[in-house]
């Protein structure tokens, strides 16, 4: 089970470096980078779980088998970074936009 | 009080003024340009006052948020958020912090006119937060934290003044940073896995003990990531375009935070691996990648007509004299060899060097561009007529990246070749070749620039406040180079056993 | 360039505003008792920013006061700064708060409870300022994509 999440995440992040590698589409890239992002956020998710467990909310439970709370934490700080940097990148995407006319990497070059 | 909290209150003053920047801005610029030099002044006196603590034998170890700063560990291990300031970290975050204070006060005539107002600030003091954060940091998650930081906020100050391009060159940075970031935290995802910690030092005593595959995984992971993060041999290309078409103060915040990049990696790579059989291969990998980061930065600096590509491309070349020298420090760690120890002098020395040297030249060529209002500075010739100071102070800059005799450049270098020559002559010769080759770049350069008949076209005068700082590195670099033994022994002597000695760093956090 | 939708559309959001407001609000509130905290609360709230583009069409997104909004980021995040730096009298974000009987200060007993509102210390505090800052940062750049036709870079956090 667990180790199948792993391979999860690898093939994840490989489509993810693909498409930052490949592709020429410039919102492709900021894609690809948030895949890479969503498969290392999976990876610190699955580190954190335990069979049979429960959210770790102390409010009302009665088991005290719970998933590892740091990992979520983590996961969640490394979502608002990775929110942030998305914004960022795409904010100046548009400005690419305008500039060039085109999102294509390749034609960016020719226009010079 | 004030001063056992320190290590926080340098990071925290600088971050706390980012965030007030837009409330100072209200009253009036210069209640904001007072507001930014005493917040970036009071976190420059802390680490000045860590530094001089660290040095002289003194470590401070902070658990951040606990009833007691000093480390306090119940489980075995602390689970707090750790910032560890000895003799290496706060020498680099000197480094980084002094970059921003100095980019500052050049910047504000040069900003006048470009009518930029809180965000620029806001976005420098966030920078010299993130990278004191990064050089302080004793835990993993903090140092993702922190990396982004970085990342985000030097991206912003990239495409601030939105010349044309500059936004390419933003992205291009900001993809690379960001994939970097992402590999470190998988890498950090791997330590969290097999041991349950974020505490670097933690960490590193486990790994002594029982080394595996997965930990090599991890370091490999992260050592990438920060190479990325200082722009070496397989990931330079972002270097030159991003300080070709980043205005001369952020290119030269911009060495500052490379250079804290390097360190990061090689506190962690003297953790991690100074026990393990791999240290001598990582080791010699990264002095590979140093001494064809010198090669490539300068050839291609030979043919690049753009002024500030040239100087990019020098800072690749630099970046690598520094790679090679703590590289072979760590390939050479095992047998315990006295050339290794001062392999590492020499880098920590040239890590200094290369801050004062680069950020001289960028800050020079930014100064050139405003008395000329010129786009290209490559237009401009014989300004040495007009101006002789920025004249002086290109040719102190040029003669000491390219290690000539009474300054800086050559007291770290010639600590370098000797002794990587002594692990291999091949990489001193390139080294050695490659610092002649800098110079011949150079002189041309300025022969161009300076030399010749004289300027025609109207020059500003020079603000004194670009004179102040400008004269405060030079001063910098003529005083390292003449009293060299002295900075050594009081500085570079104590960083260099700080990064190398693993169990000090260690034992102080557990 | 987005029309308007059609006034049902544009009444339904109308009427959803208010319980993602009141779900945006919960989620910061017991962010100290349950999962969640300020940014997830604060981006439910600018969800609600998102819906009314759509529902309204980018025209609307020139009644949303700027100004306004820069002020609540920059309050949001000097808050967070100011309370890690009250916690200086031990250490820096040092929790001052708990365990005290004052602000958020009641002291519980170890292990599963009910959950209690009035806990946590300095942490529900920090998460009403970040999910101000967060509401706030991104309900200046959701429009500010969503129409693209401004001059402006506002990506920074």
């Amino acid at each position: 089970m667990i180790d199948l999440i792993f391979l999860a995440v690898i093939a994840l992040i490989v489509i993810g470096l693909y498409a930052v590698m490949f592709k020429r589409n410039l919102i492709k890239i900021v894609v690809g980078i948030n895949i890479i992002g969503s498969a290392v956020n999976l990876f610190l998710v699955s580190l954190g779980y335990r069979s049979e467990s429960i959210a770790p909310i102390f409010t009302g439970t009665e088991s005290l088998n719970m998933a590892l709370a740091t990992p979520q934490a983590l996961t969640l700080t490394s979502i608002v970074i990775n929110l942030a940097v998305t914004a960022l990148m795409l904010s100046l995407v548009i400005m690419i936009y305008r500039h060039y006319g085109s999102l294509d990497t390749l034609k960016r070059r020719l226009k010079e | 009080m004030i001063l056992e909290n320190a290590p926080a209150l340098a990071i925290g003053i600088p971050l706390f003024a980012a965030f007030a920047v837009f409330f100072i801005g209200k009253i009036g610029k210069r209640a904001m340009k007072a507001w930014v030099v005493a917040g970036l002044l009071a976190a420059e006196i802390f680490v000045i006052w860590l530094t001089m603590d660290a040095v002289s034998g003194i470590s401070h170890f902070y658990a951040v948020g606990a009833r007691f700063p000093s480390i306090i560990s119940p489980g075995g291990f602390p689970i707090r958020i750790v910032l560890a300031a000895d003799a290496a970290s706060t020498l680099v975050a000197l480094v980084a912090m002094s970059a921003c204070l100095l980019a500052a006060l050049f910047s504000f005539s040069f900003l006048k006119e470009k009518n930029a107002g809180e965000k620029f600030y806001s976005l420098l003091l966030l920078l010299s937060a993130g990278l004191v954060g990064l050089s302080f940091t004793g835990d993993f998650f903090t140092m993702f934290v922190f990396l982004e930081v970085v990342s985000i906020s030097s991206a912003g100050l990239i495409a601030f003044f939105r010349e044309e391009e500059s936004f390419e060159a933003t992205f291009k940075y900001l993809v690379l940073s960001s994939i970097g970031a992402l590999l470190l935290l998988f890498g950090v995802g791997m330590f969290y896995g097999k041991y349950g910690l974020l505490n670097i030092g933690a960490i590193a005593a486990l790994v002594a003990v029982e080394a595996s595959f997965i930990d090599f995984a991890a370091v490999a992971l992260i050592a990438s990531a920060l190479l990325l993060k200082c722009g070496s041999f397989p990931v330079h290309m972002w270097k030159p375009d991003v300080y070709q078409k980043a205005s001369g103060i952020v290119s030269a915040v911009l060495v500052a935070s490379g250079l804290v990049g390097i360190y990061v990696l090689f506190r962690i790579l003297f953790l991690m691996l100074a026990n393990t059989p791999l240290s001598a291969m990582i080791g010699w990998v990264i002095a590979i990648f140093g001494t064809i980061s010198i090669f490539i930065g300068v050839t291609m600096a030979l043919k690049q007509n753009s002024l500030k590509r040239l100087v990019g491309y020098a800072a690749v070349a630099e970046t690598g004299f520094v790679l090679l020298a703590l590289g072979t420090g760590l390939a050479a760690i095992t047998t315990r060899d006295i050339f290794s120890f001062k392999a590492v002098v020499g880098g920590m020395f040239q890590l200094v060097n290369d801050a004062l040297n680069i950020g001289l030249l960028f800050l020079v060529i930014a100064a050139v561009a405003f008395v000329t209002k010129k786009k290209k500075v490559g237009e401009v010739n014989g300004l040495a007529h007009k101006s002789p100071v920025l004249a002086v102070l290109f040719l102190i800059g040029l003669l000491a990246i390219s290690g000539m005799p009474p300054l800086n450049g050559f007291a770290s270098k010639i600590i370098i070749y000797e002794s990587v020559y002594m692990a291999s002559p091949v990489f001193s010769i390139v080294g050695i070749l490659g610092s002649i080759m800098l110079l011949a770049i150079f002189v041309k350069v300025f022969v161009a620039i300076f030399l010749g008949p004289p300027y025609k076209g109207k020059i500003e005068p020079l603000p004194k406040s670009m004179l102040l700082v400008m004269g405060i590195i030079a001063f910098f670099i003529l005083f390292l180079g003449l009293f060299p033994k002295q900075a050594i022994e009081f500085v570079f002597l104590p960083a260099a056993n700080a990064l190398v000695n693993s169990q000090a760093y260690i034992g102080g956090i557990l | 360039m987005s029309k308007e939708m059609s006034p049902i559309v544009k009444n339904v959001a109308c009427v959803l505003a208010i319980p993602i407001i009141i779900f945006g609000l919960y989620i910061i509130l017991h962010g100290h008792l349950t999962p969640g905290g300020g940014f997830p609360g604060g981006a439910i709230m600018a969800s609600l920013v998102a819906l009314f583009l759509i529902a309204f069409g980018t025209g609307w997104a020139k009644k949303i006061n700027k100004g306004i909004l820069s002020w609540g980021e920059s309050i949001g995040l000097a808050l967070f700064g100011l309370l890690a730096f009250l916690g200086l009298g031990t250490s820096f974000f040092n929790n001052f708060l708990a365990n005290s009987n004052s602000l958020f200060g009641m002291s519980i007993p170890f292990g599963p409870n009910q959950g209690f509102l009035w806990t946590g210390g300095t942490i529900p505090l920090m998460n009403i300022a970040v999910g101000l800052e967060v509401f706030a940062a991104l309900s200046i750049i959701i429009p500010i994509m969503f129409s693209s036709d401004e001059s402006s870079k506002e990506g920074k956090k």
